[in-house]
């Protein structure tokens, strides 16, 4: 079956069966490997990706469902070469060790940001990524890396 | 001044963009691997039946018959088949291996093959085991007059602790790609953290020259221990399709098959009797610890050793004897998981300890202060501790902390029993310790090396087979590298895990990458000045200004000249037509001895220290426990990397409190029963309680700038924290893990 879709704002066609996973033609017919796979069964978050604005898990998402959406995935959070303030603190603050969870971590971190649009609280941040499992850091330093992204957003916002 | 500094990890762009590449996120084309287990924990095979109506054009089977050498996993003992001839010991032990280009042809291939089991008597439980007597290997340590010692003891205190499985849940599953070569030879890329582990049980499964077989490390998704000897297994079972396919071969395990399959961390009963005086003193210690080994021997003798060794936790004590014994079960084998058979044992000397102050009715937190070890004092092996003792430090840290939690759990209390709420709050200390390196003579037996070049242009190169799986190696040795030749990080690189370009600096295990290979990473970098500096002196103003050269910030001074590094290795690299390049390998620190057959002497080179601090609270209808704090002090020695370090203990902690409260690896004959994100649970950002990591540094001059060992030690003191506060809350004795509501509410029945 083809199913066109718009991944990181670019158009892609794929002519795929259509219950393969969304994750699967990410990673293997699209070459867009940043998303990951811990679980397969929609538990660990290390394959959330975007769905018209939607946070889920790629690995639950038969193919057909997105045609025609708009797809964000860990590759097109950096804007040219420009780094979304969520990961430059992830890097300064720590938040990725063995990094298999961070770009799902990444894309719901960034998500969480855009809909609060404020600076959230530690609870909020921790509810916000409950969906997203990370054996290496015991998240501290993930939820330190979100507040710190969230005051930069603000602040820049509030500079413009 | 690159160490101690909080630079942004070397990899981490990398890593938040996605960019990096893991073992099945590289390019790859060929065929997909899969492995046909047992289901029965003890058995024949009787036959193998593959359907006739399906087609196996295409697919490649691999059996014990395809084996060129020895059908093992060599690793301690050669007792662990590779693939089963005929007996099997345990379920999920690998029979039949089978490949295809297409995926799902593959899937299909595997519902078409049908293993005949027969089975044969088991036993699942450790203590059943040693009744029956499959004991796969017993260790004893004795120090001082154990009888005189119970002689004069005013109370005899008996306990027994349990702890279960608990799985490492690396999130990325164990994976690797085999590619064979047409001279015979073979390449394994993948996700493990002992790339020479893999190295050695491939040299010896085919039977080739060492230099025939090459190991990459991929960036790794965590390993925690779970990537140290599983990796041998599923590279050989790659390895064997891929050559007999004559194509590359992909193995990624689904997470049922991982968690079924591969290690866990030792389940263990502890039993202590301590002749104690009414101090409090430890004046005889009599302890068994029985841990469940699986059927094969693997790695159990060396966490049987190090989970004996730390037994009586960081306390004087004047005399004991410490037996264990690794039970022989019809289970898959455990093996390596962050700490390594102490935080079973300390969790035991922990809720022993507690046990001594009530009967002696002393505060649990000011016993621990006065039965200490402190600098000067000796440990159960004989181990005189002469420097980098935290525990005093530790301890003046966390104890203030202690009381100010216990006044608040207090305050909360009250009020709950005011408002009839069936919320009651409880706050636990724990003070523990962990030997940093191999144990007594493994680093000299190892002797790690590292190897540095120096490139035209000033570069430094390191090549090490020590992995990064996520605790940032890559980062701190180019710290190490940078402060020690006086140039900025970006000025050294770190070469590939790659077996064919790096040396064996040993396994990524045992606390001992910062401290052991880190040293080695400072000496190897002296050694690139101390050559460079000959060179110079040598070509340049002759013998007598030899003395008068120094080397400064990334610069040699001789006379009135001064010749950066670059200069110096581009001047080197012409006159000798290649570039510096020079060999460390470990050094034993002076002063230290050990004796393996009596088990006397220093067992550690030095250990670090930590207590914690837990807060919980129990709801004492739903006996559901939830951390409400976590405090914790940590002596690691100087820190490299403080953001790093503290990522370890936070990490540790928590992995930590998981195994205290949460985790739990169900068993159904033989077979884990929950071997999925939904049922086997690991504490998520909810779960998590906010973790103050206070860092005591207390420099250890054997370590690199005075480092330590940081990778194990957090882990081994959460448990008994999380039990002696569930104690406070539900007055209970918890003295088996995991406290889940269920177990809780059996505890509170029995009270």
């Amino acid at each position: 079956m083809k199913i066109t879709f718009e991944v990181n704002n670019q158009e892609k066609t794929v002519e795929v069966a259509p219950m393969r996973r969304l994750l699967d033609v990410l990673r293997y017919d699209l070459a867009l490997t940043g998303t990951k796979e811990g679980c397969g069964e929609g538990e660990c978050g290390a394959c959330s990706v975007l769905v018209n604005g939607q946070l889920v898990n790629a690995c639950l998402v038969p193919v057909c469902q997105v045609q025609g959406a708009k797809v964000m995935t860990v590759e097109g959070i950096a804007t040219n070469e420009q780094l979304h303030p969520v990961q430059s603190c992830f890097i300064e603050d720590g938040g990725a060790q063995c990094g298999i969870c961070t770009p799902g971590m990444i894309v719901a971190a960034v998500d969480f940001l855009e809909k609060h649009k404020g600076t959230p609280t530690r609870e909020e941040i921790r509810e916000a990524l409950a969906g997203n499992l990370c054996r290496c850091t015991g998240y501290q330093k993930i939820i330190d890396a979100v507040e710190n992204a969230a005051r930069q957003i603000v602040s820049k916002r509030s500079s413009v | 001044m690159p160490v101690g500094e909080r630079i942004g990890r070397i990899d981490g762009r990398d890593k938040v963009t996605g960019a990096s590449r893991y073992v099945d996120d590289l390019p790859f084309q060929g065929l997909y691997g899969r492995t046909i287990r047992s289901t029965l924990p003890h058995g024949r095979v009787k036959s193998i039946e593959f359907d006739k109506d399906f087609d196996w054009s295409g697919i490649v089977r691999v059996d014990y018959r395809d084996i060129p050498g020895k059908n093992i996993v060599a690793l301690i003992e050669d007792d662990q088949p590779c693939l089963v001839q005929e007996e099997f010991k345990h379920a999920e032990e690998a029979i039949l291996l089978l490949a295809c280009e297409d995926k799902e042809r593959l899937d299909a291939a595997c519902r078409a093959v049908k293993v005949i089991e027969e089975p044969l008597p088991i036993v699942l439980d450790p203590e059943e085991a040693v009744r029956q007597g499959w004991i796969l290997k017993t260790l004893e340590i004795t120090r001082g007059d154990l009888q005189a010692g119970f002689a004069k003891a005013d109370f005899i205190v008996e306990g027994t602790y349990r702890v279960g499985h608990q799985e490492q849940l690396y999130i990325e599953t164990q994976g690797v790609i085999a590619t064979p070569h047409a001279d015979g030879g073979i390449t394994v890329e993948g996700s493990l953290q002992c790339p020479y582990y893999v190295h050695r049980a491939l040299t010896s499964l085919f039977v080739l020259p060492d230099d025939k077989v090459q190991v990459i490390q991929a960036v790794t998704g965590g390993g925690f221990g779970g990537k140290e000897d599983y990796p041998s297994m599923i590279s050989a079972h790659a390895a064997l399709l891929a050559k007999k396919a004559g194509r590359p071969v992909k193995m990624i395990y689904e997470r049922g098959e991982d968690i079924r399959a591969t290690t866990k961390r030792h389940p263990a009963i502890v039993k202590h009797k301590w002749g104690v005086s009414k101090n409090g003193d430890i004046l005889a210690a009599d302890m068994s610890f029985v841990i469940d080994g699986g059927a094969y021997v693997t790695l159990s003798p060396v966490v049987l050793s190090r989970g004996l060794i730390h037994g009586l936790g960081p306390y004087r004590h004047e005399a004991a004897w410490m037996h264990g014994q690794i039970a022989g079960t019809h289970t898959p084998p455990n093996g390596a998981f962050r700490g390594f058979g102490a935080p079973q044992s300390l969790f035991a000397a922990e809720r022993h300890l507690d046990k001594v102050a009530k009967v002696i009715g002393k505060d649990p937190v000011a016993l621990r202060q006065y039965l200490t070890l402190r600098e000067g004092d000796v440990t159960v092996t004989g181990q005189q501790l002469n420097e980098s003792v935290g525990a005093l430090p530790v301890l003046a840290a966390s104890v203030p902390k202690y009381n100010a939690k216990k006044a608040a759990v207090d305050a909360f209390n009250q009020e709950a029993e005011k408002k009839r709420s069936p919320v009651r709050r409880g706050v636990g200390f724990s003070f523990f310790f962990h030997g940093n390196g191999f144990t007594g003579n493994g680093e000299a037996k190892i002797q790690g090396k590292v190897d540095a070049e120096v490139l035209p242009d000033g570069k430094v190169v390191l090549y090490t087979a020590s992995t990064d799986i996520g605790q940032g190696t890559l980062t701190i040795f180019r710290q190490i590298a940078a402060e020690t030749l006086g140039v900025s990080v970006s000025q050294v690189e770190v070469a590939a895990q790659d077996t064919n370009i790096a040396p064996n600096s040993g396994p990524t295990v045992a606390s001992r990458t910062c401290m052991v290979v880190g040293k080695v990473v400072e000496d190897v970098s002296k050694a690139l000045i101390e050559e460079l500096g000959s060179f110079l002196a040598s070509k340049g103003a002759g013998p007598e200004s030899k003395g008068k050269l120094s080397y400064q910030s990334g610069a040699f001074l001789f006379s009135e000249e001064r010749v950066t590094l670059a200069e110096a290795a581009r001047h080197y690299a012409e006159a000798h037509g290649k570039n510096l390049k020079v060999r460390r390998q470990y050094q034993t620190p002076p002063g230290l001895s050990w004796d393996d057959a009596t088990y006397r002497g220093d067992a550690y080179p030095v250990y670090s220290w930590a207590t914690d601090v837990v807060e919980v609270e129990v709801d004492l209808d739903t006996a559901e426990t939830r951390i409400v704090s976590c405090y914790t002090a940590h002596d690691i020695g100087r820190p490299i990397h403080p953001v790093l370090a503290a990522g370890q203990i936070e990490g540790g902690t928590l992995q930590g409190l998981g195994y205290a409260f949460m985790e739990e690896v169900v068993w159904k004959n033989g077979r884990v029963y929950n071997d999925r994100l939904t049922n086997y649970i690991i504490p998520t950002s909810l779960d998590a309680p906010e973790i103050e990591v206070e860092m005591v540094d207390v420099p250890y001059s054997g370590g690199p700038f005075g480092a330590k060992g940081v990778g194990e030690i957090p882990m081994d003191g959460p448990a008994p924290a999380v039990a002696q506060a569930i104690d406070y809350a539900a007055k209970v004795e918890a003295n088996e893990l995991p406290i889940t509501p269920e177990r809780l509410l059996a505890m509170m029945e029995r009270r």
